[in-house]
């Protein structure tokens, strides 16, 4: 029981995959300049990893190693395409905001990162919770810069006016979205010094060197 | 045709104003030389893909566009995603062998990553706007270059500016990832003030 629990809570904040193991960053910049878009990427991710790991790592023991990536794409794609003809039958307007962010999940490297490290050496069950805890951890991220993005920026939350003073129209632009996760690494860095990365280039004696 | 290709590598540059192949972009950024590597690699990919899955998508996958086989009304589009990463993986099997033979320096120094560009959301990304933008042939052309070069152009200044970083003094917990963003945001500010002008 207690193994479940960290697969589950684990990557959520100790293991996240964007501020730890930095995989799948690209749709976490792109999608989150409101909160519903931040929440349904997240759930879609989600879903995909969650089955995508179940799958792979059902037939995990067939698969030769030198076709293995395609099998593995394959089968990732084919959830995607599902879910993005899902979403565009039900939830229309908000896919078309996502644009084509939905179908890059098949080139997330959370998914197949996840896949190729875990899914390939576990049996299903723990595989699928990997996949929900992995799915969760990005899950957060997304919603945290999310609600930053839409909160500062706009002045909402899921849509709905909250902020009566003039909001920070800046914050929905593309290079916000690098500080704002750069200052969330920072953040849980200062939390959980263990996470910090070393200098690869300690100078043992401070020289000074050319004429600056 | 021009000002596609500048919106391409600069304006709408795929790394830094779509967020796209961000995880190589951080990944491999921390020596010039393989960003350089990595730079040429996907340039040479994207003009090769994005035309062709034009092609593909043109002549195959979009609704009615098997007209010229006698089939009207077909539409294969549901299909794109799984056709364009097929023709992405087996170009980049083919410049990979290409490499092989040709430039074995090259090919050593990029190891890993060149087999993993496939899963770069940067190609397929750019393969996906041609076909949502309804590019035409040579704009395709100019569209797959222009975002190649961007990038090139985005990770080779990156890894510059990171090469230097290492001399200067990072508060502790911005080490590493974390200063990596920030020097994205900036350089993303700088090339979103190049269209406003």
């Amino acid at each position: 029981m207690i193994r479940y629990r960290t697969l589950l809570f684990g990557p959520i904040v100790d293991s996240n995959p964007i501020t730890l193991q930095i995989l799948g960053i690209c749709s976490a910049l792109a999608v989150t300049t409101s909160v519903a878009t931040a929440l349904t990427m997240g759930a879609s991710l989600t879903i995909v990893l969650m089955i995508s790991n179940g799958i792979i790592s059902l037939v995990r023991n067939h698969l030769p190693a030198s076709v293995r990536l395609i099998v593995q794409i394959t089968i990732v794609a084919s959830l995607v395409i599902v879910l993005d003809q899902l979403l565009n039958a039900y939830a229309y307007e908000i896919s078309q905001r996502l644009s084509i962010f939905v179908g890059l999940i098949v080139t997330n490297c959370l998914v197949l990162g996840r896949i190729e490290t875990f899914a390939m050496r576990n049996p299903p069950w723990p595989s699928m919770v990997d996949g929900l805890g992995n799915g969760l951890g990005y899950s957060a991220v997304l919603l945290v810069v999310g609600s930053v993005r839409e909160f500062f920026g706009a002045g909402s939350f899921l849509g709905v006016k909250i902020f009566v003073f003039q909001p920070l129209s800046v914050l929905l632009l593309a290079p916000s979205a690098f500080f704002i996760l750069g200052f969330l690494v920072w953040f849980i860095r200062k939390i959980k010094p263990a996470q910090v990365e070393r200098n690869e280039f300690h100078a043992s004696v401070p020289t000074r060197e050319g004429g600056m | 045709m021009s000002e596609i290709l500048f919106k391409a590598v600069v304006s709408e540059n795929l790394a830094l104003s779509f967020f796209l192949g961000i995880c190589t972009f951080l990944a491999i950024s921390k020596r010039l030389y393989t960003a350089i590597g990595v730079g040429l690699a996907v340039i040479a990919i994207q003009t090769v893909t994005v035309p062709a899955n034009y092609l593909l998508y043109t002549y195959v996958l979009r609704p009615g566009a098997l007209g010229w086989a006698g089939l009207t009304g077909t539409d294969l589009s549901f299909l794109r995603l799984i056709a364009f990463i097929g023709v992405i993986a087996a170009s980049v099997q083919i410049l990979e062998m290409v490499f092989e033979r040709y430039v074995p320096g090259l090919h050593r120094a990029l190891g890993i990553f060149l087999p993993l560009l496939t899963v770069n959301c940067a190609i397929l990304g750019g393969s996906l706007f041609m076909a949502e933008r309804n590019y035409g042939f040579a704009e395709s052309v100019a569209y797959g270059f222009g975002t190649g070069l961007g990038w090139a152009v985005a990770i080779a200044a990156l890894a510059a500016i990171r090469e230097r970083l290492n001399y200067s003094d990072i508060p502790d917990g911005l080490q590493g990832l974390g200063m990596a963003f920030i020097v994205s945001g900036l350089m993303s500010v700088g090339f979103s003030a190049l269209v406003k002008m």
